[in-house]
């Protein structure tokens, strides 16, 4: 059992100011003894420790300290509490526990700086890795014997087929409700015929790819950025190119090669799906049978429309796969660095898809697929 | 019965600091110990040796309560901590500190914030001063210099790791500390500095430690006693000279093969 540590004070004749110590020195009995000693008097001349049971460092530490804060003497220590004091006493003191932080001013500023000169470094960055990409790919054509169809093959099902299940949930239901929320609105005007026409075009053109490119975004592309960064943590990326394996080659392009390819698949997947959702609202709500609806369907959404989001998939594949890849191969130091890291090439994917989805709409117009 | 309030330490317990008794440690089908013995004293440097795979680690880690042994007891500070909760065992987990094989050291603090997250864990009533200094001291007192204490893990040489993991393992003054292969990795200077830095703390702070490791110079160096780890049991616990009495294969190859032969003949100059 421990006693609470406790000191007593006591002046003599002379004026001399005794601080007298009881009780366990250690980290379990010390309690709030550090408080009330910088609180005290202050200036004891005499630091008795004759009635002290057990210290440790930690009780070693505070006499040390407040001995030599006030250039007091030690008295009545056993052996054993000399030794540790004296122990203590050879190290010298750390400085700080965290480095120094800086003004807040010149921390803004620096804050403003860093942000900008990071979208630059980053925004080149990606086009450099893009160009890595590309040379590797040729690089490749030229020997075809060692691209690694095992780690493309894996890819494909990680990507793709294992997204299937969950593409299509959130396809079927985007369908349905863009149909039950056109159908609303369009009855108003005796229109609802045209819910068809509604979630044909906007799933075909717009929302499949984009919703799937959000989806893949967020499911591959951190995996992408959370695997290659762990390895570059452990060290995988330098035995590799180490050992005479290119990075590039061996990670980045099999994924690079699947978000590509897989991205139109599940796209396509994705509009069809929703139209299927869709279709079976307006049987449902607006007494459309499926019959009908399709071949309205068939009609009313032209082929262009399904060109253009053949198109955009893959270049948003391409989006995905080299941010995810570019942060990953950034990461340095340390596991938190994985998770900026990570949410970084999630954000900038989105980020990415978003603005290039608002040029290819004004480009298709421009040539006249509308 | 065991009841549910926590046991507590007794400081003035002379027995046995670790009992270990019985020992069975599987994964699967794979056997790693079976019928295993250990006894370890009050204020002794014991050194654990034996071949890579044979459970070293996994020894540790069923005394430090990370793994859950099939059978056998566990006793540390004369207390059996098996079947117990966390919550039950707080006072004698107080009373050791760990450096793990990789140092394990939380890589988004500085080493003193490493230091004091044990502190905060376990007395967070602590002044919050207090505990910065006491943070401070302990790493210096781990022969790091001064400037290391705000300086993230990323930013040491190995050997400052170790030295920066063996400040956390004693921030909260253990009794008991255990070293999973602390030297290894290191170069032999760094390493003669650390074995000196464990006997220097183990006889400051009078101190039992628990030391894994391949290291013919620590052995020679810093061990009161050697437990050889073969055969999922400890086959042997002495002095280096009582184990070489013994006429087993292991042993002999171990301690005279020609880096042990070494080993032996540094330490007869020195
Ligand atoms: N979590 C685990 N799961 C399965 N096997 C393990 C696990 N931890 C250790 N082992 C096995 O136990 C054996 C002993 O491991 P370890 O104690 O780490 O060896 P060492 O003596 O080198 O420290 C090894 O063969 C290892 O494969
Ligand atoms: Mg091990």
């Amino acid at each position: 059992m421990t006693i609470a540590a406790d000191f007593s004070e006591e002046t003599s004749e002379d004026g001399a100011i005794t601080l007298r110590f009881s009780g366990d020195l250690s980290i379990a009995a010390i309690g709030d003894l550090p408080e009330r000693l910088r609180d005290s008097c202050g200036e004891a001349q005499w630091l008795d420790l004759s009635e002290v049971g057990y210290m440790d460092t930690v009780g070693a530490w505070l006499i040390y300290r407040t001995a030599s804060n006030w250039n007091a003497e030690i008295q009545g220590g056993d052996d054993e509490a000399n030794r540790l004091i004296h122990a203590i006493g050879n190290v010298a003191p750390a400085s700080d526990v965290r480095p120094d932080p800086p003004n807040p001013i010149i921390r803004i500023l620096t804050d403003v700086g860093e942000a900008t000169t990071i979208a630059f470094t980053t925004l080149t960055g990606l086009v450099g890795f893009f160009g890595a990409i590309m040379l590797a790919a040729f690089r490749l054509m030229l020997h075809p014997g060692r691209i690694r169809w095992n780690a493309v093959i894996q890819r494909f099902d990680v990507v793709g087929v294992r997204a299937l299940g969950i593409i299509g949930l959130m396809s079927f239901l985007i369908g349905l409700v863009i149909a039950q929320q056109g159908a609303v609105q369009l009855r108003q005007f005796g229109a609802e015929v045209f819910t068809v026409n509604l979630v044909g075009r906007l799933t075909m053109r717009e929302l499949g790819v984009l919703m799937t490119a959000i989806m893949v975004a967020g499911r591959s592309g951190s995996a992408f950025a959370a695997q290659i960064g762990t390895m570059k943590l452990t060290e995988e990326i330098d035995a590799m190119r180490t050992i005479g394996v290119s990075p590039v080659e061996a990670l980045v392009l099999p994924r690079f090669i699947a978000a590509v390819l897989m991205m139109p698949l599940l796209g396509f997947f994705a509009s069809v799906v929703a139209i299927i959702g869709g279709g079976l609202l307006s049987w449902v709500e607006l007494d459309i049978p499926p019959a009908t609806f399709f071949s309205r369907i068939r009609e009313v959404v032209p082929l262009t429309d399904v060109y253009v989001g053949l198109v955009k998939a893959p270049v948003f594949g391409a989006i995905i796969a080299v941010t995810g890849c570019y942060q990953g191969m950034q990461v340095k130091g340390n596991a938190e660095d994985v998770g900026k890291r990570t949410t970084a090439a999630v954000v900038q994917a989105i980020f990415l898809v978003i603005v290039l989805d608002a040029f290819f709409a004004v480009f298709f117009t421009w040539i006249g697929w509308n | 019965m065991i009841g549910e309030d926590p046991i507590q330490f007794d400081r003035h317990y002379e027995g046995p600091i670790i009992c270990v008794k019985g020992l069975r440690n599987s994964f699967g089908t794979q056997v790693v110990h079976e019928g295993l013995d250990l006894e370890v004293r009050r204020g002794e440097i014991i050194g654990v040796v034996g071949g890579s795979g044979t459970g070293k680690s996994v020894l540790m880690r069923s005394i430090i309560g990370l793994q859950t042994p099939d059978e056998g007891d566990v006793k540390v500070f004369g207390q059996s901590l098996l079947g117990r909760s966390d919550a039950q065992t707080i006072e004698v987990r107080k009373r050791w500190g760990v450096l793990f094989q990789g140092g394990a050291l939380f890589s988004t603090l500085t080493v003193a914030e490493n230091v004091m997250v044990p502190i905060r864990e376990f007395y967070p009533n602590m002044d919050r001063d207090f505990r910065r200094e006491v943070a401070k001291y302990k790493v210096c007192l781990s022969g790091l210099p001064p400037d290391a204490a705000p300086k993230y893990p990323s930013e040491l040489s190995g050997g400052m790791r170790k030295r920066a993991g063996i400040a956390r393992a004693l921030a909260l003054d253990p009794d008991l500390l255990f070293l999973d292969e602390p030297t290894a990795g290191l170069d032999p200077i760094g390493a003669a500095g650390f074995d000196n830095l464990t006997r220097e703390l183990q006889q400051t702070l009078g101190l039992t430690v628990f030391l894994i490791t391949h290291d013919l110079d620590t052995l020679h160096a810093i061990c009161d006693r050697v437990a050889v780890l073969a055969d999922r049991q400890v086959i042997a616990v002495g002095t280096i000279e009582e184990l070489l009495a013994l006429d087993h294969p292991w042993i002999q190859q171990y301690f005279n093969g020609p880096r042990g032969r070494m080993a032996s003949s540094g330490k007869q100059l020195a």
